[in-house]
């Protein structure tokens, strides 16, 4: 069993999001990169836990640059066998996608796996996008992962319910909540992390799709209108005649 | 210009169908929407009111499965001349539309707030609601998955032409085994009311309380991260970073202190409501309207007032 666990690097979930360069560029001063909670979480953890159940490799392959080997490496020290770095500075979902989707197909890998979305850009875009590549199935959102020799049952969220279906190998799946439980590192992992191969792949020619131009904060709220707690009628008369929202 | 919309009409027309076909009719140029499955023509032919010029409608594809749909959205695209597809941004857009974009060589951009700008950019939901991003596309195709709650659905016009279609969906390799249906009424990303609880409450038995509230506006019911984690509530109303991300009208949170993880899940509210029995709980920074008071006493005062309201 080849599993390839995809992972990008988001920003810490408690990061304060500004930009610079005219709101045009992301401001990483003071960000510290995580592993994407999805990736990390559950699919990273439940590759894990099929390898050692069932035996196999867990490969984990990031499209980035130099710089985003330190993300690389918490991920190794989880417990993925071995990690491929495409040697690019992505700038859409289609670019990424393209790139692990041609070395999933040079390298037979059995399943794909990625998290439903990243915490930064929640595209949910780039598992679809390796599915199709490879025209191979995705089960998106997928909460339940289980693999019998060639075929897999899971489940996950559709329209109005749940689908428990099965699909054969190979194939793509992005992960959800779960799925898996968070697993924190340990010492010997985080040791055995440094040597662990790395490959670089130098990436092949595509285009962009798409491109983010700008960004923009929220307005800030103004301030809270504080009610009476004995006088829930006038917060309902509020809600009604000044938020118009009942 | 020609625009298809593709709807998931398994369940019937939600609202999240009529935004995307009035988002669709915004864009300009005539509007096809694609469908499949068993929904009845004379419900389909209602997404005309919302600016849809005709309803193709393939019967023989009943799944979920991601190929399928792909195949015959393309199919129904090349044979309407489409230049732009649109989705309602829900689980069956981000299975299709990243595959779409592929197939077509279209642009994808996911979770679209607004219609385009004059210099052509769209704005979309990044950093988990936390910020916006304006998306540019470079290809001369593209597709825009809309966030549901994110325009209102205008019907002015009458209803259309629904058409059989044959999308050349091919086979499935997604064998569906069971499906099971939720537990909550109201589809939590499309409520545009919501009632949501956390630690405070201090135990699932008394969850009560935040139902019968939800009941009394006809909202659905969420909850934060702790309490889904311990299983006081199933995960899937669990909102937040890693849960799920709402834009309600009314977000009303009780015993939730506004975690930076939960905001960004429910920042995109129109109007947040918080009772806490902390005045300094990080929430009210968030709110439009505070109460500091202990659910347990708000909340029945709250239901109260609603149904006295409503009469």
């Amino acid at each position: 069993m080849k599993i390839l666990v995809c992972i990008s690097k988001a920003p810490d979930t408690t990061s304060k999001i500004a930009f610079t360069e005219g709101n045009t560029k992301f401001d990483e001063n003071g960000v510290q990169y995580i592993v994407n909670p999805y990736d990390e979480w559950y699919a990273l953890v439940r590759a894990l836990e099929i390898k050692e159940a069932q035996g196999g490799n867990v490969t984990i392959i990031t499209v980035g640059t130099a710089a985003d080997e330190a993300v690389i490496r918490k991920a190794l020290a989880i417990g993925a066998d071995d990690a491929v770095r495409i040697d690019a500075d992505p700038k859409d979902a289609y670019y990424t996608a393209v790139q692990i989707a041609e070395y999933a197909k040079n390298n037979q890998f059995d399943l794909v796996l990625t998290g439903k979305e990243t915490i930064n850009y929640n595209g949910s875009q780039v598992g679809g996008m390796i599915a199709e590549a490879l025209d191979a199935p995705f089960i998106s959102v997928a909460t339940k992962l289980d693999v019998n020799g060639s075929t897999m049952t899971l489940e996950r969220e559709i329209a109005g319910g749940i689908e428990v279906v099965e699909t054969g190998l190979p194939a793509v799946v992005s992960c959800a909540k779960g799925m898996a439980e968070q697993r924190i590192p340990n010492m010997r992992g985080i040791m055995a992390a440094r040597t662990k191969p790395l490959q670089v792949v130098a990436p092949v020619s595509v285009e962009d799709m798409t491109s983010f131009v700008s960004y923009t904060m929220p307005n800030a709220k103004s301030a809270c209108k504080m009610i009476d707690p004995s006088n829930m009628d006038e917060l309902v008369e509020l809600l009604h005649n000044e938020a118009k929202v009942i | 210009m020609s625009v298809l919309v593709y709807i998931n009409s398994s369940t019937g027309i939600h609202k999240s169908a009529n935004e995307a076909v009035t988002y669709a009719k915004k864009l300009g140029g005539s509007v096809t929407v694609i469908t499949n499955g068993g929904c009845d023509a004379a419900t389909l032919a209602s997404l005309g009111k919302y600016g849809a010029d005709k309803v193709l409608v393939d019967r023989s594809v009943n799944s979920n499965d991601d190929q399928q749909l792909t195949r015959m959205i393309a199919t129904a695209a090349d044979s309407v001349g489409a230049t732009t597809v649109v989705f309602s941004h829900d689980l069956t857009a981000k299975a299709v539309a990243p595959r779409l974009s592929v197939r077509m060589k279209a642009g994808l951009i996911s979770g679209a707030i607004d219609l385009p700008s004059g210099d052509g950019t769209t704005k979309v939901n990044v950093f988990s609601g936390k910020a916006f991003g304006a998306v540019k596309v470079n290809t001369s195709k593209k597709i825009i998955s809309l966030l549901p709650n994110s325009i209102q659905p205008e019907a002015t016009g009458s209803d259309c032409a629904v058409e059989d279609f044959n999308g050349n969906a091919g086979s499935t390799n997604v064998k569906v085994i069971t499906t099971k249906k939720p537990e909550g009424e109201i589809p939590l990303p499309e409520a545009e009311l919501v009632v949501s609880a956390g630690r405070g409450l201090k135990g699932p038995e008394n969850w009560g309380i935040v139902e019968d509230l939800a009941k009394a506006l006809g909202a659905a019911t969420a909850c934060s991260r702790p309490v889904a984690d311990i299983g006081w509530r199933p995960h899937h109303e669990h909102v937040g970073q890693t849960g799920v991300a709402i834009r309600p009208n009314l977000y009303i949170a009780a015993g939730i202190s506004g975690a930076i993880q939960h905001l960004a899940g429910v920042n995109g509210s129109k109007v947040i409501v918080v009772i806490n029995t902390d005045p300094e709980a990080p929430f009210f920074k968030a709110a439009d309207y505070g109460v500091v008071g202990d659910a347990f006493e708000v909340l029945p005062r709250l239901t109260e007032a609603v149904k006295k309201f409503k009469g």
